[in-house]
């Protein structure tokens, strides 16, 4: 069988997901005809017609909280974002409406919102960001951020399937950068649960999104050149978390590196270190450290994007300083 | 496009309603009023847990406009309909019972006053306070109605205040865009909790925003309800035809505050006087019904107190309702998992102290 890459991954899940279910249809900006900024939705509208690849205005309040009427009344709708920066112009309508709908009224919303986030893309400041940890905050919104092409894949079909709304965050990055075989058949990856993407027994990297390509390298790199054996954990989702999985590694290995794309202060890297505090603080045999952008917003110019965002080298400089610790 | 006027519409017309049905807008208008005033009798009572949002003198704008609605078509009412509510099928009860956060109203105490739903059944959303945003709510609610060829419509309202919002804007236009059957109605009750129309938006008339969107924007007297009923209902019936979005501004009074606690200092002196005396949808309605349609007092009386005797027994029954338990609180978030964990420290400390899980070996330095 082909291969696929992450974005050929999602289109699959969202192929599937509409042959699948005549409820499930899709609506975002420039989807349809031209097949999205990415091209991740390209097809769809030949397959599906103009009635379930809706081309909207650009209004994401207006497409998001359509989404949500859609789906009390049985749809499962999937908005695209153009770029996830854009997400926050949707931030009130998800935040106080989406995500508090089943609790205050009890009206069903299994809805997606998807779309590119993440930068090393030269994306400046408003096509590069990655604004998980703003909706990580809010009870009702699910977060998922596959790394792999397969958790793509298996991870789209999941979140269009759940009963609530779920934000899918895709990297650019990723897109057209990594590819493999994909499992057969009904492929869906469970919300919920962190994938060990590398076993190890020195320290542990707790990651997701591009980063864990990032934590594969140094690792890699660490064994090599210092013999150190490093466990990286895909979160895959963000809400819920897998705190399980995070105080397995804990227990396995004591020392715990966090790393993400997201700007340090108030991202999830704080949140994990706070489970980690509070569930496994005496299996720790040093200080839980973050690797992370810094609190600065994205800039454009190479040397400028290359410094502010966490790189392979600042994955291995930190290992170090905690293997040693 | 023709912006119309309804305004000059012939007083005299019954709009196709029957005598009953014409009694029945009067029961409608008249239980939102009298239930307002008992919410009022019970919230200096302290037994109404939060604020109370009254409606007085725009119960024509609710009744009329929901009256043009069938059981199936969605509604989603604003913090001034309680009366397109009732006439949808929300019952005094449950209203009583959602003011007093009790935990058998609508929402099990989770949400405040009439911001409760039934999409099951009678077909009314709740709303949020967030104002404009149940206009994309309900472009999407009629978008599904126009994808699965469903023969019903939607209706919203906002107010005049909700009219300068982002999410009133980006909402009509995209049902506008994809002709979802959709009916909005703008009440414009001249203030915008202290802000009065003029300093929320510079043009004459909220009905030409619909020239923006390429729809149809009519107006209304919004204190005549057979005027409210009739514009509505025509705009429903265009919806139905699949011919897409209709703006209807009904022109109304708010006599009361944003809320009861609101003294009404920046409005100008005589200003609700002169609408109570003059422009009363209740008394208006009355006049017509006695003088026009040979309708005897007597039988008005006898709805009221038909509608004393609903109020009377729904908040004897309301009073006896249970609170709600604590810890409901924490169920249905998501529909997977079930119910959010309470925290460590509500479990007693001693017992999350032993539960707590250590190596064996911590605190011994032995490494």
């Amino acid at each position: 069988m082909a291969e696929a890459t992450y974005l050929e991954a999602i289109r699959q899940g969202l192929f599937e997901e509409m042959e699948r279910d005549p409820s499930v249809f899709c609506l975002g900006e420039d989807i349809g005809a031209y097949g999205g900024a990415f091209k991740v939705t390209d097809g769809l509208l030949d397959r599906f017609g103009a009635e379930r690849v809706i081309d909207t205005p650009i209004s994401e309040t207006g497409f998001v909280g359509a989404a949500a009427g859609a789906a009390h009344m049985g749809m499962r709708p999937v908005c695209e974002m153009q770029f996830i920066d854009f997400l926050s112009s949707a931030y009130s309508i998800l935040t106080n409406y989406v995500a508090t709908a089943r609790y205050r009224a009890f009206l069903p919303c299994p809805m997606v919102v998807r779309g590119p986030s993440g930068g090393y893309v030269r994306g400046g400041p408003f096509h590069s960001q990655n604004p998980e940890a703003a909706f990580l905050h809010t009870p009702g919104l699910k977060i998922v951020s596959p790394a792999t092409a397969a958790d793509a894949k298996g991870l789209i079909k999941s979140a269009i399937r759940d009963d609530d709304c779920v934000l899918f965050f895709e990297h650019k990055y990723l897109y057209r950068r990594i590819k493999e075989e994909l499992p057969q058949g009904d492929h869906v990856v469970p919300i919920g649960q962190a994938r060990v993407a590398r076993e190890g027994t020195n320290l542990s990297i707790i990651t997701y999104a591009a980063t864990v390509w990032k934590a594969l390298e140094a690792a890699e790199q660490l064994q090599q050149e210092d013999g150190l054996s490093v466990e990286v954990l895909d979160l895959r989702s963000l809400q819920p978390m897998d705190d399980a999985a995070i105080v397995a590694t804990v227990k396995k290995t004591n020392r715990v590196l966090i790393v993400h794309e997201d700007t340090v202060t108030g991202g999830i890297a704080g949140e994990i270190t706070a489970r980690i505090n509070e569930l496994a603080f005496e299996w720790l045999d040093a200080p839980v450290k973050r690797v992370a952008a810094h609190d600065v917003p994205l800039p454009y110019a190479p040397q400028l994007e290359d410094f502010v965002l966490p790189q392979t080298a600042d994955i291995v400089r930190a290992a170090r300083w905690l293997a040693a610790y | 496009m023709a912006v119309t006027s309804a305004l000059a519409s012939d007083p005299a017309a019954r709009a196709g309603l029957s005598r009953d049905q014409l009694l029945d807008l009067y029961y409608w208008m008249r239980l939102t009023r009298s239930l307002e005033e008992r919410l009022v009798n019970l919230y200096r009572q302290t037994k109404v847990v939060g604020g109370l949002f009254r409606s007085l003198g725009q119960e024509a704008c609710a009744v009329g406009s929901a009256y043009a609605l069938r059981r199936e078509d969605v509604l989603s009412p604003l913090i001034r309909n309680l009366g397109s509510m009732l006439v949808k099928g929300a019952t005094p009860l449950e209203v009583l019972r959602q003011y007093m956060a009790k935990g058998d109203s609508p929402t099990r105490g989770r949400e405040l006053n009439i911001h409760f739903g039934d999409v099951e059944d009678r077909n009314f959303v709740g709303q949020i306070s967030h104002l404009g945003d149940m206009v994309p709510v309900m472009a999407g609610v009629t978008l599904t109605f126009r994808m699965r060829k469903e023969p019903r419509v939607g209706l919203v309202y906002v107010g005049d205040g909700a009219t300068s919002t982002g999410a009133f804007h980006e909402g009509i236009n995209f049902a506008a865009v994809q002709r979802c059957p959709l009916v909005v109605v703008v009440e414009n009750n001249h203030y915008a909790y202290s802000t009065p129309t003029a300093r929320q938006c510079a043009a004459e008339r909220l009905a030409d925003k619909a020239a923006g969107y390429g729809i149809p924007g009519v107006r209304a007297d919004g204190n005549d309800v057979i005027a409210t009923y009739q514009v509505t209902r025509d705009a429903v019936a265009r919806a139905r035809r699949g011919e897409g979005v209709t703006l209807i501004e009904l022109m109304t009074y708010r006599r009361k505050g944003h809320a009861e606690h609101d003294n009404q200092s920046y409005v100008p002196a005589g200003e609700i006087e002169r609408w109570a005396r003059e422009n009363d949808p209740l008394d208006r309605y009355v006049q017509r019904l006695t003088a026009g349609d040979g309708v005897a007092p007597a039988e008005l009386e006898a709805i009221d107190a038909r509608v004393q005797a609903e109020i009377d027994d729904a908040t004897d029954l309301a009073e006896r309702s249970p609170p709600p338990e604590p810890r409901d609180c924490l169920v249905g978030v998501y529909a997977d998992p079930p119910a959010a964990p309470s925290l460590w420290y509500r479990e007693g400390v001693r017992s999350a102290v032993d539960r707590h899980e250590r190596p064996a070996s911590w605190g011994t330095h032995d490494g």
